[in-house]
């Protein structure tokens, strides 16, 4: 009992860990997956007054991946009307082009100002319409969510890892006794903390089957898949390779760290 | 007869106002059985602590077992600690172990075979006539049968030298016979070396034995 309530502490402390790292990493993938979306659905508009070869405009804006011109035909066909079909024709000679703009990724406000700036620098461009407002506060939001996350990830960091120096201190004490006896009969130091790594390795190896176990379960939840759907992205909740084994990753290297503070923290009693 | 411990001008302290032992020259044969006695607060336990080189002289020489201990690195005193058998007067027994694995510590240490180390640890068991509590823990035992754990680990990897710090303090008749049995049997079978801190000597003790006293800082022989 006593031995499983050592592990139990440790596994805790490591699972919060796990846990704030994996939700992270979601809102991450989320908000890149709502970014992307944003982006399909995004476009700027460029007004030039001669036609431009779109070569240009993706060698001086890598961001652009797609260019369309904005054919004048539905305006022109609404003031149809009242001039003659060779005006007509005037008109849609002597009428700026408009091309809209397709990107990469959805920008953020000082990305979208430096493309403005480039494509204003185009000899013939005369106007480039960003739609900043509605750009602004969407980009804003989804900051404000992003911030709101990593503060909250960050205080359960913060507090387990304050857990893990308070689980360090019981460790120090519980382990010192036997470090100690083992020393006074010859133990090489590898000897005396190999029962302490193991026990860091069993606790980390626990921490993270559970922390993958969980969320498999969460990954496989029909409620969170509909809830993605509902905003329009498919996000990889949990990578059953990778995410695994940067959980383990961490777990490791966390439990480890403290096995390691322990034996170099150690002192020989007189 | 060759020297097991040469202490030449030997001085402990815990600190430097307090000087616990004040040089003092002594050796010890091998193979012999010492006593080492002296008032509470003498000096005795300090003593024992720098054979195994729990504290380290602050002046003069100090060899145990061919080891020079003023100055000594990591590698060459546990080098030395794995060549001797301590039992302490609190017993020292690692609490979440069995008995049967406090045992086994030093031969898991020393790297002795497994067949070997399950042999010599049964043997011991029954030598301390504990061997139907081989399973249990050390807080499972009284304090007698405790000590003779302890006896039976610093046994268990025939030591040169066994080191006893009060080792009968607080135990019964028994346990204390069963504990003077011991070091009585190594020091005459195999020839190890014994050294015992005491308030008192047994009277029942058959092997021939050196009597040392420690008095305001000093050590002598008591003929």
């Amino acid at each position: 009992m006593k031995s499983f309530k050592n592990h139990l502490s440790l596994v805790i402390a490591l699972l919060s860990i796990l846990f704030s790292v994996q939700i992270f990493t979601i809102v991450e993938r989320s908000i890149d997956a709502y970014k992307e979306n944003l982006a399909k659905n995004y476009s700027l508009v460029v007004v030039s007054k001669k036609a431009i070869d779109p070569k240009t405009i993706q060698t001086k804006v890598s961001l652009v991946t797609h260019i369309d011109e904005i054919s004048p035909d539905g305006v022109i066909k609404r003031l149809n009307a009242g001039i003659s079909k060779k005006n007509a024709e005037l008109l849609k000679v002597t009428l700026p082009k408009f091309y809209k703009l397709k990107l990469k990724y959805y920008p953020s406000p000082q990305e979208l100002q430096n493309i403005r700036a480039t494509l204003l620098k185009l000899p013939s461009v005369m106007k480039v319409e960003t739609f900043e407002g509605t750009h602004h506060r969407t980009y804003r939001l989804l900051l404000l969510f992003k911030t709101v996350v990593s503060v909250f990830s960050l205080s359960v960091l913060v507090v387990t890892v304050l857990l893990i120096f308070k689980e360090l201190r019981i460790w120090q004490f519980q382990h010192n006794e036997r470090m100690s006896i083992m020393g006074l009969f010859g133990a090489p130091t590898w000897l005396r903390s190999a029962v302490l790594f193991r026990l860091a390795i069993v606790d980390a190896l626990i921490a993270s089957a559970l922390a993958f176990v969980s969320f498999i379960y969460v990954s496989s939840n029909k409620w969170i898949a509909e809830q993605f759907e509902n905003i329009g992205i498919n996000v990889v909740v949990f990578d059953t390779t990778y995410d695994f084994l940067t959980m383990l990753g961490i777990a490791m290297s966390v439990s480890l760290l403290l096995a390691t503070l322990i034996v170099l923290g150690h002192k020989e009693e007189v | 007869m060759d020297k097991v411990i040469i202490a030449k001008n030997l001085s402990l302290a815990y600190s430097k106002e307090e000087t616990i032992i004040n040089k003092v020259n002594f050796s010890v044969d091998s193979g012999s059985f010492v006593f080492i006695t002296g008032a509470s607060g003498s000096g005795k336990s300090t003593l024992l602590k720098s054979l195994y080189g729990a504290l380290k002289p602050v002046e003069g020489s100090l060899v145990v077992g061919g080891v020079e201990l003023s100055g000594v690195s990591n590698k060459k005193l546990n080098f030395l600690r794995r060549h001797l058998g301590i039992v302490f007067q609190d017993y020292k027994l690692i609490k979440e172990w069995t008995i049967e694995k406090n045992i086994m510590l030093p031969l898991i240490i020393n790297g002795y075979e497994k067949t070997v180390t399950q042999n010599q640890v049964d043997s011991l068991l029954k030598h301390v006539k504990l061997k139907h509590q081989a399973g249990k823990y050390p807080l499972e035992l009284s304090g007698g049968e405790q000590q003779r754990v302890a006896m039976a680990r610093a046994l268990a990897h025939n030591p040169i030298l066994i080191l006893a710090d009060e080792p009968t303090g607080n135990l019964d008749e028994y346990s204390s016979q069963v504990i003077w049995n011991l070091l009585e049997g190594a020091n005459e079978q195999l020839g190890t070396t014994v050294i015992v801190v005491t308030h008192h000597i047994p009277e029942t003790m058959s092997v021939d034995y050196k009597h040392y006293h420690i008095e305001f800082g000093d050590i002598s022989e008591i003929l």
